[in-house]
């Protein structure tokens, strides 16, 4: 009997609902999404069951795991499963499980169970998804599968909580027990298979038969066992002969055998079974030869309109209302350094960030209602057949996709690409696809380059250049990924196999929320790293070894004495700007960014932006605020367009400059999480190092080809 | 031989026309008959072609009325029908 502290690990088919209900049960916000593989790892959180007759409040620490279709893994996130229910010193190891199950499609969803089952950990039956199953004509009867799967069964919804109180009795009655029901098994060994069984029950000390029998079978899997017993379980396979294709085989039809009679007492179905109406419906366009393609086009550019011409209108907002509070500032603080490093440094770099939060916004909203409406799934079958002919699968569709969000958890999603060869690959191009983070720059740079005109009378051209920004991204990482092929050798057979899940109506809470997730980090994550920067970057600009700032503008006043003040004014910031370290910095690198047309100034926001990408345009806004004339307040995009080159007295920000800029950040991997993220999947650092190679040579190239054809 | 002949002319899933259903017979790969097992692919069971993507490949069947799975031709070629 289990009282106080209770575990409770939830496992159950792929996309039938386990995040959801944790999320329900713990009041937390973890991922989900229509389709099947959201959750790639494990993740606990912690929830009370209130006192019942007589016993103390229980306290459960909740595991959410990645979704299988049987206790087999298939690919890398479903190992950790098995790798917890086969260890019970695992310190995750639940005393309770709770199988969520897809109620539309029990037969399937209770093969899992029956495995669950007969590992001999006490279980819970969590039937989801019920609305579905009536929306196909189904009835489920709970009570009569609790009686013939001997355990408690519980109606719930995941998504409206329904059922959640009922569920939190049944697992702490199960866990309370003070007796465990004797262990029926679902699958009895065959005569064969019982020598085997027993002898490695003996070694390992086990009891149950069928963990026995996952010691043959997935010891390679279990992290727990060491390379010797590994060695000679092989050894005993050897001995007894033990075929272990054959026995899966044999082990599933022998289950779906007992499965079935029990499905078809406890569900009844009105009239004949079939997919909800909408999503039949809905699959005849979106999957259709001609149409499925049109209608995905129609979405990417919807999704970049948003992004550019709804977003315009509260970025200009928060654009004014930046330069005002600096000229605000400005006024109320008392002159000096400090006045400065306030406004110039840390609000001017602030400031350039922020206005990008409706983007931001607005993107992740547009990802997280592909991801929840199940059209993320089509996606993938649509594009399955294009992706193989780079070396990719379709659900390369996710990683890629995510990744115009963020490359760390999209690089993450690679896991339940079952094939470590076009894993590998998905993990090495994604980077190219364009994040959120370059999409300041991308906007900044359009802004000063594009004309905001429209043409056909809708299409804002600003949003088709962003659009062909991120084209560009995707052809770059199917063209490496192509290469890249060329070079690795593949080693395992490439599947696809996806269950397509009906259509769901967003969550508009959910897609709220997520919204206001990624723009609270962006800003507290971005924020960090750009206020650090702006500081050391102000200090940086502000100072100068000994006296050569003074000694700069000296020179220029006694050269200018006949001009305006205004010019004076402009020329002695600049001289002074380019004498101080960051400037004297800015001057060591030029002669490599030169080819791609870059000045100095560019230069010490390239390599600011090392840090992370965003801080390139805060790093514009403090450059350009310390060095422009201070008289009134400009926003960063009338700062880059009133640039002028001191060579040529143009402007600085020509469109060969801004395109050569914007191709690359397109290529270029500069993102230290990203290569964090990438050395941890590939447990090494040789991938991340090829990849930063590649991607740095590939974008140093374009830009100088941009730049020399465009000038 | 003549086994082999057979085998190579037995209808499998990839040859249904849209809309077309069939019984699964067997399967002609260990390791994909795995998959397809646990995913309630079972002998006996009657799947429908449901839409063929852009290109042909891959197709979306249904299965037993139950679910919608979505599989690359190769692999729907593994499944033999009655
Ligand atoms: N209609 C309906 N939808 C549900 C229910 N429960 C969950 N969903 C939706 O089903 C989808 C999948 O939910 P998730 O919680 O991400 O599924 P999961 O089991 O964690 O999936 P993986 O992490 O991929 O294994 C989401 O879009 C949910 O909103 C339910 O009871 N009814
Ligand atoms: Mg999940």
């Amino acid at each position: 009997m289990k009282q106080g502290n209770i575990k409770v690990a939830l496992v159950g088919n792929p996309n039938a609902g386990k995040s959801t209900l944790f999320n329900a049960l713990t009041g937390m916000r973890q991922k989900t999404g229509n389709f099947p593989g959201v959750t790639v790892e494990k993740k606990s959180g912690t929830f009370r069951i209130a006192a019942t007759n007589g016993h103390d409040d229980a306290h459960v620490t909740l595991v959410d795991l990645p979704g299988t279709y049987s206790i087999y893994p298939k690919s890398k996130d479903e190992t950790v499963v098995m790798d917890i229910l086969a260890n019970p010193k695992h310190p995750d190891f639940p005393d309770v499980v709770v199988i969520v199950a897809d109620a539309s499609n029990l037969q399937r969803n209770l093969l899992l169970f029956t495995e669950i089952n007969d590992l001999g950990i006490p279980g819970v039956l969590a039937l989801n998804m019920l609305d579905v199953a009536e929306s196909m004509n189904l009835t489920v009867n709970a009570v009569q599968l609790a009686m013939q799967l001997n355990v408690p069964v519980v109606r719930i919804n995941a998504r409206t909580g329904d059922g959640i109180k009922g569920l939190k009795e049944a697992v702490k009655q199960v866990a309370e027990r003070t007796e465990q029901p004797a262990l029926q098994y679902f699958y009895e060994p065959k005569e064969n298979e019982i020598g085997l069984i027993n002898e490695v029950k003996e070694i390992h000390h086990l009891e149950n038969d069928y963990v026995a029998l996952q010691y043959v079978c997935q010891h390679d899997n279990f992290s727990f066992l060491e390379q010797p017993v590994r060695a000679k379980l092989d050894a005993l396979i050897e001995k007894y002969g033990f075929d272990e294709n054959n026995f899966l085989a044999n082990e599933t039809v022998a289950r779906y055998e007992k499965i079935k009679p029990i499905v078809s007492r406890a569900v009844k179905s009105q009239g004949a079974t079939e997919q909800p109406y909408w999503t039949r419906k809905l699959d005849g366009i979106l999957l259709h030869r001609v149409w499925g393609y049109i209608t995905f086009a129609l979405v990417l550019l919807v999704v970049f309109q948003a992004i550019f011409a709804w977003a315009s209108y509260p970025m200009d907002m928060i654009d004014a209302g930046t330069a005002a509070a600096i000229e605000w500032m400005k006024g109320v603080l008392p002159e000096g350094v400090l006045n400065d490093l306030i406004t110039d440094g840390i609000m001017a770099g602030v400031g350039g960030i922020i206005i990008f939060i409706p983007q931001i916004a607005i993107l992740f909203a547009l990802v997280a209602i592909l991801e929840e409406s199940g059209y993320m799934a089509r996606v993938m079958v649509i594009m399955d057949k294009l992706m193989r002919r780079f070396g990719l699968n379709g659900r390369s569709v996710v990683p890629l996709i995510s990744g115009v969000a963020c490359a760390v958890p999209a690089i993450m999603t690679t896991r339940s690409i079952s094939s470590r060869y076009e894993r590998l690959l998905t993990i090495l191009v994604t980077p190219l696809m364009s994040c959120s983070a370059r999409l300041p720059i991308y906007a900044i740079l359009i802004a000063v380059v594009v004309p905001e005109t429209k043409v056909l009378g809708i299409f804002n051209v600003q949003g088709l250049v962003l659009f062909g920004l991120y084209l560009l991204g995707l052809l770059g990482a199917l063209g490496s990924a192509w290469l890249l092929s060329l070079f690795i050798p593949r080693k395992e057979p490439s599947y696809f196999m996806l269950e397509m899940p009906s259509y769901k109506l967003p969550r508009w809470g959910h897609v709220g929320f997520t919204m206001y997730e990624s723009v609270k980090s962006f800003v507290l994550e971005a924020g960090k790293v750009i206020m650090a920067i702006s500081i050391i970057l102000w200090v940086l600009a502000s100072y100068g070894p000994g006296d050569s700032m003074n000694v700069a503008e000296q020179q220029v006043v006694s050269s200018m004495n006949t001009a305006p003040q205004e010019e004076i004014d402009a020329a002695v910031a600049s001289a002074r700007l380019e004498s101080s370290y960051a400037g004297q910095f800015g001057r060591l690198i030029e002669p490599v960014i030169k080819p791609l047309g870059y000045d100095w100034k560019i230069g010490i926001a390239l390599l600011a932006s090392f840090a992370a990408r965003e801080v390139f345009v805060g790093t514009m806004a403090t450059i350009y605020s310390i060095s422009g004339d201070t008289e009134d307040v400009l926003t960063v995009k009338q700062r880059l367009i009133q640039e002028k080159n001191p060579e040529t007295g143009g402007k600085m920000f020509t469109p060969a400059v801004c395109y050569s800029l914007l191709i690359f950040y397109v290529f270029a991997m500069m993102c230290m999480s990203t290569i964090a993220v990438v050395y941890r999947e590939t447990h090494g650092w040789k991938w991340p190092m090829i990849q930063l190679a590649y991607l740095s040579v590939l974008a140093y190239v374009s830009a100088f080809v941009v730049y020399q054809v465009l000038s | 031989m003549n086994l082999n002949k057979e085998r190579m002319s037995a209808r499998t899933v990839s040859h249904l026309k849209k809309g077309e259903k069939g019984i699964i017979k067997s399967f002609t790969d260990r390791a994909m008959s795995l998959k397809l097992l646990e995913m309630g692919c079972l002998p006996g069971c009657e799947v429908r072609l449901d839409a063929i993507a852009p290109f042909g490949d891959p197709i979306c069947i249904n299965v037993g009325g139950h679910y919608s799975l979505s599989l690359r031709l190769n692999e729907a070629a593994v499944i033999e029908l009655e």
